[in-house]
């Protein structure tokens, strides 16, 4: 299942990447004559309430979707990472005041905040970096601020179990510094369990992306991400299922590829197996 | 055990001031004025601007005002709906119950699935039953709650007519009848709620149940010659369902944030669709208050899952 996943993954990605190369038809292309067609050869996912070609859209709004969340998964990481590693290897009040930030973070209900945050500081944003980075930076920043945690507990699990270990104290033998030890040696042991929670943090940013723009909060609205298609979509459901059908198709089966990929990752890195 | 919930009552409450005081500083550091409309009124000279700013105590720093605001809310004044015109302690005690309702039911539709199935998936691992349990389950926490609902929406309400899928808190009709509409206007909120929970807790209930299976104290159950039942229910789900119940606390102000979506698309009036509104029409005390709510639920589950926790491991207890 797992090297299905993949290959479903590829496929789309290379999709969303190449083929706005090969369907050259613009995605602001208002056709009222073709509103709400149902899928057919010229427009093969159809149309939507303004006569904008679907398949077009979709290719658009996935470059955007899959950016939001590998850069969110990306910001996830490395605060995690950071924070954990920070802690792992120091003990003592650092590491106490630290677990005391992530478990105060921990406690912060996320969806709520995330429409918070997006409401007092789109403006600002949008008004100094324009509308769409702007959008773009606060959402990876807000949902990748809110998965940082189980992360950095992740990695300072791993430190913790790690630094007792035999080559860590031959290194340090050996006069390799603290940073040094990190880096060379114990975060490349550590990173089995990350990138397992990292391929779950692109479903959940994905699905926190489509969310926000589904409550008509995330990008503008004349940015087409899978989310806001649905949004537009789900006022025409009576008449025009294929819209609404497309774009969740488009978003389910990417989040069930990413997780496969999570689940076989997990039991191929994972030396307890269960018989 | 008393001391147990007394020392996690003590961590509570720093986390719950603590939360309080990220969500102000965040409004205070947010951009805008609550007194910027009237900068533009030429009607109101800019002494009395002063003075209205000097009387509302905008002007204080941070931390005053942080305080004044705790004070406030603690004594039960929640503040006044710029958009609805009544108090914000009225308007959301209106919707709390609903909200509760929809959720509480939720929760209990995903443990009764959730519950049997992963059991019966980790008797028998890696069988035809599992294998489909698990897929489903994938496929099931894969699905965006708002897809489902839209889904079933386009499949009961639009092409069969089975079901309404606008909530309505007023139906007009007593006693059996009553029953009747409320349940069929809650069973799709609460299948896309509770369905999408089940996916996620079956599979933790399947690797929990897999983790107890093979301890020996269950062989030592079995070789007595209890019957397989009493084994699995009376030994094995008992100590199983420790780390699940803890889960499942934890999960609940996800399950609320959930409870959002869902409240949207099926035009549920509860607290989530409050803060949809109140976000888009700007409705700040409204949008501190809900958003306090939501942070207070967070600290009273983990709290809940503490002392479940406690109550259930009593090794746990003694630490």
């Amino acid at each position: 299942m797992a090297v299905a996943s993949v290959v479903i993954l590829t496929v789309l990605t290379s999709a969303v990447v190449l083929g706005p190369l090969i369907w050259r038809v613009p995605i602001n292309e208002i056709d009222f004559t073709a509103r709400l067609t149902s899928p057919s050869w010229q427009h093969p996912f159809g149309t939507d309430d303004l006569g904008q070609d679907l398949l077009a859209r979709m290719l658009y709004g996935g470059r955007i979707s899959l950016a939001v969340g590998f850069a969110a998964m990306a910001v996830a990481i490395v605060a995690g990472t950071l924070i954990g590693a920070i802690s792992g290897i120091s003990r003592g009040s650092v590491d106490a005041v630290l677990m005391w930030v992530t478990d105060l973070f921990l406690a912060l209900p996320q969806l709520p905040l995330l429409l918070l945050v997006i409401y007092l500081f789109r403006d600002f944003l949008k008004n100094w970096v324009g509308p769409e980075a702007g959008v773009f930076i606060l959402i990876v920043m807000v949902i990748g601020g809110f998965r940082w945690m189980p992360v950095a507990r992740l990695v300072r699990a791993q430190f913790l179990s790690l630094r007792e270990k035999e080559f860590v104290e031959a290194a340090r033998a050996l006069g390799a510094t603290t940073p040094r030890l990190v880096i060379r040696h114990i975060l490349p042991n550590s990173l089995g369990p990350v990138i397992v929670a990292g391929t779950i943090d692109v479903a959940a940013a994905i699905i926190a992306e489509s969310t926000l723009s589904f409550l008509g909060l995330g990008f503008p609205p004349d940015i087409p991400t899978w989310g806001r298609l649905l949004f537009d979509a789900k006022d025409y459901l009576d008449i025009a299922p294929h819209w609404a059908l497309f774009a969740g198709a488009a978003i389910f089966l990417t989040v069930l590829a990413i997780n496969f990929i999570g689940d076989g990752l997990r039991d191929a890195l994972d030396p307890r197996k269960v018989m | 055990m008393g001391k147990y919930i007394l020392r996690r009552l003590i961590i509570a409450l720093p986390s719950l001031l603590g939360i309080s005081l990220i969500l102000f500083v965040l409004l205070a550091l947010a951009p805008g004025d609550p007194f910027g409309e009237l900068a533009t009124n030429t009607n109101i000279p800019p002494e009395v601007r002063a003075a209205l700013r000097v009387k509302f105590g905008i002007d204080d720093p941070v931390f005053v005002r942080y305080v004044r605001w705790l004070v406030a809310m603690l004594q039960g004044d929640w503040g006044f709906s710029f958009s609805s015109r009544i108090n914000v302690d009225q308007l959301i005690l209106q919707r709390v119950p609903t909200t509760l309702f929809v959720v509480g039911s939720s929760q209990i539709l995903a443990l009764a699935v959730a519950l049997p199935v992963g059991v019966y998936a980790a008797m028998r691992p890696y069988s035809i039953f599992d294998q489909i349990a698990n897929t489903l389950a994938f496929v099931g926490f894969s699905l965006p709650t708002f897809f489902t609902g839209l889904l079933l929406i386009l499949i009961f309400s639009v092409n069969l007519g089975w079901l309404p899928f606008v909530y309505r808190t007023d139906i007009a009709a007593t006693g059996w009848h009553w029953y009747w509409e409320n349940f069929k206007q809650a069973i799709m909120p609460v299948a896309v709620l509770g369905l999408f929970q089940a996916a996620s807790y079956t599979r933790y209930v399947r690797s929990a149940v897999l983790d107890v299976i093979r301890l020996d104290y269950v062989t030592t159950a079995r070789s007595k010659g209890l019957h397989e039942g009493k084994v699995i229910v009376k030994h094995v789900v008992r100590n199983a369902l420790i780390p699940v119940v803890t889960l499942v606390a934890l999960q609940m102000p996800a399950v609320f944030g959930g409870a959002i979506v869902t409240e949207q698309i099926f035009r549920i009036p509860g607290i989530g669709s409050l803060l949809i509104t109140a976000i888009l029409a700007n409705d700040t005390p409204v949008i501190m208050a809900v958003t306090f709510v939501f942070a207070c639920l967070v600290v009273v589950f983990n709290l809940l899952a503490d002392i479940i926790y406690g109550w259930l491991d009593p090794r746990i207890s003694y630490r």
